[in-house]
């Protein structure tokens, strides 16, 4: 049987291949990230892995709405934004192994992935660290004239730095073209942001004179409809927005934190899981609207567990940097 | 025959900022009152009537911001010298400096750059008290990714600032603010100093001295009193502390064989401390006294004049000092 879609009038056939695109990129970013906990927990990966299980309509919705060449900067949990704005999957696995072959020749690892050619500033270890360097590359793009965006990425977590409020500040006195994407997950590491966010989240950029908006970040439909209309709005040189998306992390800070009953308890956690997961959100409304079904799914899925352990394979086969190297690259 | 004039170091910076803004459009400059007032120290005075204020950005009193995004500039095309009034605000920046501009060439693999100055300010003796009289330059050399410039005369601040300029790497360049009206001799044509090459200020031969930023003039002071006293002491000015010239620091101390090292940042785990230790490991066998530190005193800068003249090092105090290593 083919997939039988009803190109209902309201849709048009762009709307559809966008939708299923990002589909395929939230599965894409879900099933990376489980290779990741599976390679972790096989210790075939060194250091840390913090999964973006749950918000991977964050970052599709966001760089959905973006140019190649735009520009975006990165967190600790950074695999789904790197991956979002086109990373591939091999040389992401090979630098998580720490292999020569990796975005940053193994020298940045999980936490630190790079990549000029997608736009990516970098992954950033330091929360809220990457919010000058996102603001500097609005600078340099409204200085240079290149019509770039630039993107901040940060959790809730890095409200509590005083760097995101001096740049944004910053940016509305001089109308750069950046957006601060806070991705609201509820949790900083193991504590409940009711613990540590005072006031309200939105009045954070209206202070400052920005554009701000909130959306649900589980609808990647609703996320890139707005970060359309902010990426039009700074692109024209409107000043900077800031952008709080409601999310969920579906997993734990980190790969190791397991019980995490002390800090969240489980119906929360299954709640979210079964109602509220951004591909299944997505799947079950193209599934509603007739436009795409079950059999469509599983092929898609299909292609991407090939591909997906094709990378595997790729970064488990690839070189370790030779020792060597070590000293290479501290100064350019 | 060149021109024969002379610049005070201020306004030896300010040429070269000139001359690198005029070549380069890519180069500009934030910070604090940078503008129209040309800084507290006026030192960037009539900049902006040349380049204007987007190229003389003055910036809120957010340190750590502006420093921030003059690393995301520098990585995407614009070439930012940052202006930090005090030196001692360097420690807002210090995330950004450390965590972030040192690292991102690295962090890459080696493809994103961050060619970009930070110009801050040290010394004491202004009786500005304990948050804007320090010299804290050491915390930046312990960081790889940084270099760290001290320049000690009019001349070598413009050659040495144009090189930080041109450099594709984060470069932290500190002015010693007692000395912004020092005259000296600077040529009108074109020149830059390569780093990691050390000066000989003065030849001698029984004593080296090596002495950085503020404390040449007053290691060259101290070599004149040596001298009524038959004593002949060679200064020489690494003027680029990371990277370092250990090559000639280490010939000077073998031809020597007495070393005193003077800088005014702290002593104890300082930048005396680092070369004191690559002079005794490159000249041990050639040493007739263990090398000598003296940088300032292990104390907050105090306010009070007399208090706050103890704690740093003077023509006096290294005088004695290399009397007593000499006899």
């Amino acid at each position: 049987m083919t997939t039988a879609i009803d190109r209902s009038k309201t849709y048009s056939e762009m709307e559809v291949e966008q939708w299923l695109r990002m589909y395929r990129r939230m599965l894409m970013i879900r099933l990376f990230e489980e290779q990741v906990n599976d390679l972790y927990t096989r210790a075939l990966m060194p250091g840390l892995a913090h999964l973006y299980i749950g918000e991977e309509a964050v970052a599709v919705g966001v760089c959905e709405a973006l140019r190649q060449n735009d520009y975006i900067t990165s967190t600790h949990r950074g695999h789904g934004h790197c991956l979002a704005k086109g990373a591939s999957l091999d040389r992401m696995f090979a630098e998580l192994l720490g292999k020569e072959a990796g975005y940053c020749k193994g020298k940045g690892g999980s936490m630190h992935i790079a990549d000029p050619d997608t736009g990516n500033l970098g992954a950033n270890a330091i929360v809220g660290g990457s919010s000058g360097i996102a603001t500097g590359a609005a600078f340099s793009a409204k200085r240079l004239k290149t019509d770039q965006v630039s993107v901040c990425f940060f959790g809730d977590g890095a409200l509590g730095q005083g760097l995101l409020y001096e740049v944004m500040n910053m940016a509305s006195l001089w109308k750069l073209p950046v957006i601060y994407v806070c991705e609201n997950n509820l949790y900083n590491e193991y504590t409940h942001n009711s613990e540590t966010i005072a006031g309200d989240m939105l009045a954070r950029g209206t202070a400052f004179g920005l554009h701000a908006e909130s959306v649900d970040g589980q609808d990647v439909r609703a996320v890139y409809r707005i970060a359309r209309e902010l990426v039009n709005h700074v692109r024209q040189g409107a000043g900077p927005a800031f952008l709080v998306c409601q999310t969920y992390r579906f997993m734990g800070h980190h790969v190791g934190d397991i019980n995490r009953e002390y800090y969240r308890p489980k119906q929360e956690e299954q709640m979210w899981k079964t109602e509220r997961d951004p591909i299944k959100v997505l799947g079950d409304w193209l599934a509603a609207q007739n436009l795409a079904d079950r059999e469509r799914f599983d092929q898609i899925q299909a292609e991407l567990k090939s591909e997906v352990e094709k990378a595997v394979q790729f970064a488990v086969a690839a070189p370790y940097p030779s020792p060597d190297k070590v000293e290479q690259d501290v100064y350019a | 025959m060149p021109e024969a004039r002379e610049l005070t170091l201020g306004e030896a910076v300010r040429e070269a900022l000139a001359e690198e803004m005029r070549r380069d459009p890519r180069v500009f400059i934030c910070g604090e009152d940078v503008a129209e007032a040309g800084t507290v120290f006026k030192v960037l005075t009539g900049l902006v009537d040349e380049f204007g204020k987007e190229r003389v950005l003055d910036t809120p009193i957010s340190e750590a911001g502006f420093t921030g995004i003059a690393v995301g500039a520098a990585m995407t095309g614009l070439r930012p010298v940052v202006d930090i009034m005090f030196g001692d605000f360097v420690t807002l920046t210090m995330d950004q400096m450390v965590n972030q501009a040192a690292k991102v060439h690295y962090m890459s693999g080696g493809k994103w750059r961050v060619p970009m100055v930070m110009r801050a300010t040290l010394g004491a003796t202004r009786r500005s008290a304990a948050q804007h009289s320090q010299s804290l330059h050491a915390w930046f050399c312990h960081v790889p990714g940084l270099k760290v410039v001290l320049p000690s005369t009019p001349f070598d601040a413009k050659g040495l600032l144009k090189t930080a300029i041109r450099d594709d790497n984060p470069v932290v360049f500190f002015e010693d603010k007692m000395m912004y009206r020092l005259k000296g001799p600077v040529p009108v044509e074109e020149y830059t100093i390569p780093f990691g090459v050390a000066d000989i200020k003065r030849a001698g031969s029984d004593i080296t001295i090596v002495a950085t930023s503020s404390m040449v003039q007053v290691a060259l002071g101290a070599a004149k009193l040596l001298e009524e006293v038959d004593i002949s002491a060679e200064v020489i000015d690494p003027r680029t502390v990371w990277p370092l010239d250990e090559k000639t620091l280490i010939a000077s101390a073998k031809k020597t064989s007495r070393v005193i090292v003077v800088d005014e940042g702290y002593g104890r785990y300082g930048v005396t401390a680092e070369i004191a230790s690559v002079i005794a490991e490159g000249a041990f066998y050639d040493l007739e006294a263990p090398v000598k530190r003296i940088g300032a005193m292990h104390v907050p800068i105090p306010f009070s004049p007399p208090l706050e003249d103890a704690t740093v090092p003077t023509e006096k105090s290294v005088f004695e000092a290399a009397k007593t290593l000499v006899s």
